[in-house]
């Protein structure tokens, strides 16, 4: 099944590399998924969460508040 | 405990360079050398040790705590003592506020968090104990966590609910003590570190090029400036230069890492302590990039007065070590 993968963040330097930390790993692996960048703050405290960059698969926050490294998300995407 | 690095830059500087103990240059360049060195072992060890803390209390555990504990008064101490130990990205202050007031908390006990934390964080301590000393680094965090405490609490009083943002004032509304329950990642220590070792790294990388070239300007300072040079314009009895420094300090933000050697150099020359962390409080607590991302959550008043009763408490905190120390 394809999966929805958000990164959540208000734009901060560090949720840029989120973002490109996450659509290395989906090319890398060949997983199928769609990549949404949500910014509006709104729609980010929906999640919850209390620092950003955060990585939502599927409606299911996985990471917050750092960079993920990349053997963590395959670990959370395979 | 840093003898060791001095021997290297000395023999650096007057063995291979060849440099004339005299000259204004060798100084610098020793300085420079030697202050590099031990700042960025520093940063290291305390920017790790905050890292293996931060893992295990992160920023939603706090907000647990606070909303969950009858505190008595002791909440924005409590508040303040989190923020030491929880690193802030002024980028996560407004999900950050929204959390808080969505959870219960207090606006005050919030803002209480919101200033001790970006003023009391890992880089600024590693920093002051490698320019200033163990002694100074203690004060400035115990006035970090005192002007916290205190400022939150005048702003409880001041009711500022009011002036919050409409979308705010309905998650006010509608906030829930019974939050959905914290779930401590169930990570090992072994797999924890290598994550917390990376954060370190980037930190450091994010910072190195200010913290050398301040320490750079700073060298090159201590070399040619006199002792003494400043005290005659911004001595203890010139009751104009903490409210003048605090206030020039306010929009500087993003080149803090970069300010601290210079400050130190400056403290060195003969300027009063006191006004040099009073400045530097305000160069680290306060800044214009946190006022615009803070405007989505308050209003321009909330910010004015937020700022206001910091600035204010900085200056005073000011006074009060020119006075001490």
């Amino acid at each position: 099944m394809k999966k929805v993968i958000k990164i959540l963040g208000t734009g901060c330097p560090k949720c840029l590399q989120t973002t490109n930390i996450v659509t290395d790993v989906v090319k890398n692996n060949n997983i199928d998924a769609t990549i949404v960048k949500v910014e509006d703050i709104m729609e980010i405290m929906k999640y919850n969460i209390l620092s950003t960059p955060a990585v939502v698969v599927d409606e299911v926050v996985v990471i917050k508040g750092r960079l993920p490294s990349k053997s963590e998300l395959i670990d959370l995407l395979v | 405990m840093f003898d060791w690095v001095q021997h290297i830059a000395d023999w650096i500087v007057y063995d291979i360079l060849e440099l004339s103990k005299e000259s204004h240059l060798a100084d610098a360049l020793n300085f420079f050398l030697y202050d590099t060195t031990k700042i960025l072992i520093l940063l290291i060890i305390i920017i790790f040790l905050m890292g293996i803390i931060n893992s295990y209390f992160p920023v939603d555990r706090v907000r647990n705590y606070l909303s969950r504990k009858k505190l008595y008064g002791f909440e924005y101490l409590s508040a303040s003592l989190f923020g030491v130990v929880t690193p802030f990205c002024s980028c996560s202050s407004v999900p950050l506020f929204i959390g808080f007031v969505k959870g219960g908390i207090p606006l005050g006990v919030t803002f209480a968090f919101l200033i001790t934390s970006p003023l009391v964080n890992e880089v600024a301590i590693g920093l002051f104990i490698g320019l200033f000393g163990l002694k100074t680094t203690l004060i400035y965090v115990t006035s970090g966590v005192i002007l916290g405490t205190v400022s939150g609490a005048v702003l409880q009083k001041l009711k500022l609910e009011r002036f919050l943002t409409p979308w705010v004032k309905d998650v006010l509304d509608n906030s829930e003590k019974e939050l959905i329950a914290f779930k401590q990642e169930k990570q090992s220590f072994g797999k924890r570190l290598p994550i917390i070792w990376k954060e370190v790294l980037n930190i450091i990388k994010g910072i190195l090029p200010y913290v050398i070239i301040g320490i750079a300007i700073g060298g090159l300072m201590h070399g040619y400036i006199p002792e003494g040079f400043f005290e005659a314009y911004m001595c203890k009895d010139n009751l104009f230069a903490v409210p003048a420094a605090t206030i020039l300090a306010v929009p500087m933000y993003s080149n803090a890492s970069g300010i601290l050697p210079i400050v130190q150099v400056l403290v060195a020359k003969g300027i009063p302590i006191g006004t040099a962390i009073a400045f530097m409080m305000a160069v680290v607590g306060l800044s214009l990039p946190e006022a615009m991302l803070l405007k989505k959550v308050m209003t321009f008043k909330l910010i004015g007065i937020f700022f206001g009763v910091v600035t204010l408490s900085i200056i005073i905190s000011g006074y009060i070590f020119n006075l001490i120390l």
